[in-house]
């Protein structure tokens, strides 16, 4: 079978996902500008623990090999421990993504003592200047202190994780140089104008001639830089970049939010995405199986407007939840499209008076409430 | 002169499933994942899992090729595969303890 007909084939959809995403709590310490999920509170409706197992033990039956775990700061989670050992248990792998802020000394260890964990520190900056600007004063240090800590209890190669923006696409050797320092493997991906991403993407985002110094400097460092397959939509200039080279929403991939909410990919947690709870009957084995929004993604999508674009076939249209939230059709072309046909599309868009009106807004924000001066 | 006609290294190996590999059926054959070295490899074809799972019930690949009844045309490309699979480790070479018994 060639490359070619597996990618249909996986365009069917799976038995089960193979890269689950479960956000653990929206409770988090931090409250970076281009968070996915608007998290800052936790939310009531958020699984117990109990729950949470039971959503294990069916992923076991599933035969999930592993799950992302992410927030929020999964960390907060106080049964955080309990339900990695549970998973690691089960025969699922956990990998886990964090702002480093709790893990001291003895956390480290204790990490570096569990098998078939892996962990992903964000940091968006080579410098605290770029990287504080972004995700808040302070979680510079307390990401490098993470990684020292890591380092320091013999964990292994643990993921340094960037989100690759306009300020620090100048930095990639130097994410690189960093990784390397501790051993460590480089992970870069995508922004997405999703969650609290809608309001400072326009600011964030790479530059077109920014996307390809990205796409030029992944070509180079291939397969030892991950990047969870997100930036396929850069295909279109020139040959594919390593991986699958397709959205795997709701065919590959899914989401699991906090309170159990199931959405086609970890991009876009709202109403239109959502495909059930894994509080329903049948719980997330149905969601994924026999729910009518993953069973009408596994069908095949329409190229709409890029049909007739010589370069679809290499980027795919690019990705769901770049258009959605940026208010451009699903079946047109990306924001980002090298070739520019969606900053076309947008600045049509922007000309509009109802234009602001027009982009969907996230489902939830957890956002904290700004601290009010105290009434004297 | 094909290369297709010098038999494959391979075909005389004793191989087996790698332990630390999960398969997971799926509509065109399995995936595979190795716990080990965090590896997600496709197995493209339902004949594939049938031959990986059959590894270790074999003195050697080509024994098992023949008993998952896979035509000896397509054993060229089966050897290509399964090398491939061996690099990710996905299947090893099996140590045959000789003499015993």
């Amino acid at each position: 079978m060639s490359a070619e007909s597996l990618v249909a084939q996986l365009k069917t959809g799976l038995d089960a996902p193979i890269c689950l995403t479960w956000e653990l709590t929206y409770a988090c310490n931090l409250q970076c500008v281009h968070c996915l999920s608007s998290s800052g509170q936790r939310d009531d409706r958020e699984l117990s623990t109990a729950e949470a197992k039971r959503v294990l033990d069916q992923l076991r039956e599933l035969q999930v090999f592993y799950i992302n775990i992410g927030g929020g700061e999964p960390m907060v989670r106080r049964d955080f421990f309990e339900l990695v050992e549970y998973s690691v248990a089960s025969g699922i792998g956990v990998k886990f993504s964090t702002n480093g802020a709790f893990i001291d000394e003895e956390k480290a260890r204790r990490l570096a003592a569990m098998e078939y964990l892996d962990i992903q520190i964000s940091l968006d900056g080579v410098d605290a200047v770029t990287n504080d600007a972004v995700r808040g004063i302070g979680s510079y240090d307390m990401a490098r202190r993470a990684m020292d800590n890591l380092a320091a209890a013999d964990f292994g190669p643990f993921k340094i994780s960037v989100v690759a923006t306009r300020q620090n696409v100048p930095q990639l050797d130097q994410f690189k140089a960093l990784a390397d320092s501790y051993g460590a493997q480089l992970r870069i991906t995508r922004l997405r104008p999703s969650g609290r991403g809608v309001d400072s993407w326009d600011d964030l985002h790479p530059t077109n001639a920014q996307q390809r110094e990205i796409y030029d400097w992944l070509m180079a460092n291939g397969e030892n830089v991950l990047t969870g397959d997100s930036f396929f939509h850069l295909n279109a200039l020139g040959p594919a970049l390593p991986g699958l080279n397709m959205c795997g929403a709701g065919r590959v991939v899914c989401l699991i939010d906090p309170i159990g909410d199931v959405y086609a990919c970890p991009f876009v947690i709202h109403d239109e995405f959502r495909a059930g709870n894994v509080r329903d009957p049948g719980g997330f084995a149905k969601v994924w199986k026999q729910s009518d929004l993953f069973t009408s993604l596994r069908e095949p999508q329409s190229a709409g407007a890029c049909a007739s674009c010589g370069a679809f076939d290499a980027c795919q249209g690019g990705c769901m939840a770049a258009k959605f939230f940026t208010g451009l059709p699903l079946d047109g072309p990306d924001p980002e499209c090298v070739i520019g046909h969606g900053e076309a599309q947008l600045a049509q868009l922007a000309a509009q008076p109802v234009a602001v009106s027009l982009k969907p807004r996230p489902a939830m924000d957890h956002t904290k409430p700004p601290r009010q001066p105290a009434l004297t | 002169m094909s290369t297709d006609l010098i038999a494959h290294p391979l075909l005389a190996a004793a191989l087996e499933l790698h332990p630390q590999v999960a398969l997971r059926p799926e509509p065109f054959g399995a995936l595979a994942y190795h716990y080990g070295n965090r590896r997600l490899v496709f197995l493209k074809h339902p004949d594939m899992v049938a031959v990986a799972k059959a590894l270790g019930a074999h003195d050697t690949f080509a024994d098992a090729l023949a008993a998952c009844q896979i035509a000896p045309a397509r054993w060229p490309s089966f050897s290509k595969a399964f090398a491939s699979l061996q690099e990710s480790d996905v299947v090893r070479a099996r140590i045959v303890q000789e003499g015993v018994g």
